[in-house]
């Protein structure tokens, strides 16, 4: 599977204006990748995934597109992304786990969905039931309540709703949020899972908890104000990261074995733009120690080393004199 | 600057809104009637001014005349005055009571709240047709203002039990445990805290009581025991029917009231779904 | 200067109020002047209640809380008021904290109403501008506006100042970064730590460790209203001793190292309890021969300032 965006540019309609929360997204995912998407709130990284699903008012697409799998998704026709939705790409939504309906059982919930979608239930049972077991989930969860289940439980039980008809891409948003830390490793590392088995081919999991990219992401993007700022392997956005709010991000996290009597940690003054009227050019540039002239433009998003995209003009600079 | 703007806002919505506009001017015009409607009538209500009795609207007297040659018009727009009175009066008493009581059980919980259920849940059940009665039966004169009491004293429950859950939810928000930390007496938390965050569902109340009043009202003039020296709608309706107007023909008796009570209430209830979008913004329409 | 001696938290539920559900069972612990101390524990654990007890929100249904010496847990009028002068909190949710309808600094108002309603003008005027300069706001930009105008951090920063304002010893906070961006927390951690060094004690109550690690000298960890483990941050993180701490640490998602593969068994809904060790159910190493499934474990002191509530150790 590939996923491939394209100046994916998406903006909501208000009473006051346009708020210009997804500018020129351009970036791939590859087969087998987990992709994870990380920045502060207002950054655009739900927009973007929910622009991928269901794209409706108020958001609307200014430009660009999106090609899955050699097929460009028809974003703005809700008719004609259905085929897509829930077997190619799937989405657990930020508090899914909130959203299931009380008054009915699990088992009868799970009924009407696939009804909806065509898909016989009676024949995915005995998928359904092996995915429960994957996910150690007993198959008396069917006839239970949502009330009855525990947080992870019930995270679980979204899980394996989005992927049940196996799609492509899987994109997780804030799905360990509101989890405690030891239900956290396990649903995050089931997402591993899921791609390991091939249930899904490739995830993007979002997350403003980049300790937990740490531990199960391949690549992790990194956006800020509705711009991509950096994508590259964990290891180096981790232990190298180029662009200057990458490198401030990183370096403000508390870590186990770090004090503040010994080593003070700082953040980044400032607050992130409102994107109802953005700055010019380069989103992070009032708040950023290196920016320039150049930097009223919109730095564009380029590969400066293999799989290391970044968009920044001093980052353009220094690769360039390297 | 931004209080203005919010302020603007929230006008800039009230005066879009379709329900509310409509609502409004319906209400307005039959208030505005009560007002200058005794001005233009030039009979007293009560006044047997037409010997000839039953007569249908013509250029003197405009809505006709009853059985009694009394003039139509006249007794409308009395009635009208009425009928506005015991709307903010006793939709008033009921919202003030009503908001007594919500608040001090939705606020205090616990076994305040228990006992203020309890007596809610009494006077929600008692048959005020019963009670009536039995006033009725003790008291020979009876005037508007005891009506509106009544109903004042009867309708407050669907208000306490609204007003009350309110409360209930707000009373947990952070803000208020952060006006407890800050020393300030659990009175004070209700009146600064509580009570201008509810404002729009103590305005709806309000409208709700008082269309719920004015109906209360004339069903109780309806069946006679409404009061006796006053004319009102409601009355005027009763007295039609009782004297025959459907079997006479004299439409224009009971038509104008009835229409007119309709009117107001079925108004009052659309600006309450209007005002109910002005305030809540995801119910809007774009 | 803060000690709560056994407190417990009890409710009622079932039909009829039957059954008893302790939120929080018998916990003692002590801060010291200038000392932070991070009360760790996941959802369910009474963490939060405990704050709430400390701040007289809600109310103790046994133990004390003794502050320099005087129990608070009962106090009530004037008393009750002295204690908030010195005793304030702040909570998770910065936008829920404030009157969405009132502007932010309606929360100073309040104080200078109920606290200094003698003050003079300028004077006030002086103090706001010194406590909002002390958390590290300007006051030309933060003051006359609606809480929606501002952002988290800074609304989380305006109600530190609003407790500085009453020169107060003890502060209670509750998750009040978790709500907050990765870039600000860690400024409002950092002022937690300068107003440390001014004399002020802190209990900050979190379920992030690595925060817990980064700002406090002792950690409890608490588990369903039972203390499991308590004593200086390094002992706990470096050698934790409870099975339940041994599993956070193991569970805690970190920047150096990867996960590793602990097996980390996942809970069903809380079941009932029903005496012995909370942890019981969960606990990979209990053992029956030790009474783990019917008696409580006491919580003893295995080294310096490190105690654990297990009968492994004893």
């Amino acid at each position: 599977m590939s996923l491939q965006a394209e100046n994916l540019t998406v903006y909501y309609q208000t009473l006051h204006g346009d708020v210009r929360a997804l500018e020129d997204a351009t970036f791939t995912v590859a087969d087998g990748e987990i992709m994870g998407l990380a920045g502060e709130s207002g950054c655009g990284k739900s927009t973007l995934c929910n622009s991928l699903i269901l794209l409706t008012p108020p958001m609307k697409l200014v430009r660009g597109s999106v090609i899955l799998d050699g097929t460009e998704l028809p974003l703005t026709d809700m008719e004609g992304m259905n085929p897509f939705r829930f077997k190619k790409i799937s989405i657990i939504p930020q508090y899914a786990m909130n959203a299931l309906n009380p008054t009915r059982k699990i088992g009868k919930m799970t009924a009407e969905l696939l009804r909806s979608r065509k898909v016989d239930f009676r024949a995915t049972l005995p998928e359904l039931k092996r995915r429960l077991d994957l996910v150690e989930l007993t198959h008396d969860v069917l006839s239970m309540y949502p009330i009855e289940l525990s947080g992870g439980m019930k995270q679980r039980m979204v899980m394996v709703l989005s992927t049940l008809m196996n799609p492509s891409l899987l994109i997780a948003d804030e799905i360990t949020s509101a989890l405690d830390v030891s239900t956290q490793k396990a649903v995050a590392e089931m997402l591993v899972e899921f791609r390991d088995r091939e249930i899904v081919k490739s995830l993007i999991v979002i997350t403003h908890d980049i300790s937990i990219l740490y531990q199960i992401a391949d690549s992790i993007l990194i956006m800020y104000a509705g711009q991509l700022a950096e994508k590259a392997s964990t290891e180096v956005i981790i232990h190298s990261p180029r662009h200057p709010y990458t490198k401030l991000l990183i370096s403000s996290l508390p870590e186990i074995g770090v004090k503040h009597a010994e080593k003070r940690l700082t953040g980044i003054p400032g607050n992130p733009p409102l994107l109802l009227d953005p700055p010019v050019g380069c989103r992070f540039r009032e708040r950023c120690p290196v920016a320039f002239e150049k930097c009223l433009e919109v730095p564009p998003f380029i590969q400066v080393e293999k799989d290391h995209f970044v968009a920044c003009w001093k980052e353009f600079e220094t690769h360039a004199q390297a | 600057m931004k209080k203005q703007k919010r302020k603007s806002e929230f006008l800039y919505f009230a005066l879009r809104n379709k329900k509310l506009q409509v609502g409004l001017i319906i209400v307005l015009f039959f208030l505005l009637l009560s007002f200058i409607g005794p001005t233009l009538a030039h009979n007293e209500p009560l006044a047997y001014v037409n010997p000839g009795g039953a007569e249908p609207p013509s250029s003197e007297y405009w809505f006709g005349t009853t059985f009694f040659g009394q003039d139509v018009f006249a007794q409308f727009v009395y009635g009208l005055r009425a009928t506005f009175l015991v709307g903010i009066i006793g939709g008033g008493l009921g919202t003030l009571i009503g908001i007594l009581f919500g608040f001090t059980a939705g606020y205090r919980g616990g076994i305040v709240d228990e006992i203020l259920n309890i007596l809610t849940n009494i006077v929600l059940v008692i048959p005020t047709l019963a009670v009536l009665l039995i006033i009725a039966a003790y008291l020979e004169v009876r005037s508007i203002l005891m009506e509106c009491i009544f109903i004042g004293f009867t309708a407050w429950p669907w208000a306490a039990r609204a007003i009350r859950a309110q409360t209930f939810s707000l009373r947990t928000r952070e803000f208020v445990d952060l006006a407890r930390m800050s020393g300030m007496k659990p009175l004070k938390i209700v009146f600064t805290e509580v009570a201008p965050n509810m404002m729009s569902y103590l305005v709806m109340t309000f409208i709700l009581q008082f269309g719920g009043a004015i109906l209360n009202a004339a069903t109780l003039d309806f069946i006679g025991l409404g009061p006796t020296n006053a004319v009102s709608l409601g009355l005027m309706m009763k007295l039609a029917v009782l004297w025959g107007a459907l079997q006479l023909g004299s439409w224009w008796w009971f038509i104008p009231p009835g229409l007119a009570i309709t009117a107001i209430v079925g108004a009052l209830y659309i600006m309450n779904v209007g005002l109910d979008e002005v305030f809540n913004p995801k119910l809007r329409e774009m | 200067m803060l000690k709560l001696d056994r407190i417990s938290k009890v409710y009622k539920i079932g039909t009829f109020g039957g059954k008893e559900l302790y939120a929080v069972s018998d916990v003692s612990f002590d801060i010291q002047d200038g000392q932070v101390v991070s009360l760790i524990g996941e959802s369910g654990s009474g963490k939060s209640t405990i704050g709430k007890m400390i701040l007289r929100l809600i109310s103790t249904s046994s133990g004390a809380i003794l502050f320099n010496g005087v129990d608070v847990s009962s106090l009530k009028g004037e008393a009750l008021k002295e204690y908030r002068r010195s005793v304030q909190g702040v909570f998770q949710d910065p936008f829920s904290s404030y009157n969405p309808i009132f502007k932010a600094d309606r929360v100073f108002k309040i104080i200078r109403e109920e606290f200094f309603p003698e003050m003079e003008g300028a004077e006030w005027t002086e103090k706001v501008e010194q406590s909002l300069t002390a958390v590290g706001l300007n006051p030309a930009h933060v003051l006359d506006k609606f809480p929606h105008q501002l952002s988290g951090g800074q609304l989380q920063r305006f109600l530190i100042a609003r407790a500085l304002l009453l020169d107060i010893r003890f502060l209670v906070a509750d998750e009040i970064i978790s709500m907050l961006d990765a870039s600000t927390r860690i400024d409002v951690l950092n002022l937690l730590a300068d107003l440390k060094s001014r004399g002020l004690s802190v209990l900050f109550i979190t379920h992030d460790l690595s925060l817990g690690y980064y700002i406090s000298e002792r950690a409890v960890i608490l588990y369903r209203g039972c203390v499991a483990e308590m004593g200086t941050t390094e002992k706990i993180y470096n050698s934790p001793l409870h099975p339940y701490t041994k599993m956070l640490m193991a569970s805690v998602p970190r920047l150096d190292k990867k996960w590793e593969d602990a097996e980390v068994e996942l809970k069903a809904k809380q079941a009932e309890f029903t005496g012995g060790c909370v942890y019981y159910a969960r606990c990979p190493v209990a053992d029956k021969a030790l009474g783990c499934d019917a008696f409580r474990p006491p919580l003893i002191e295995i080294e310096p300032d490190h105690f654990v509530a297990c009968f492994r150790y004893e």
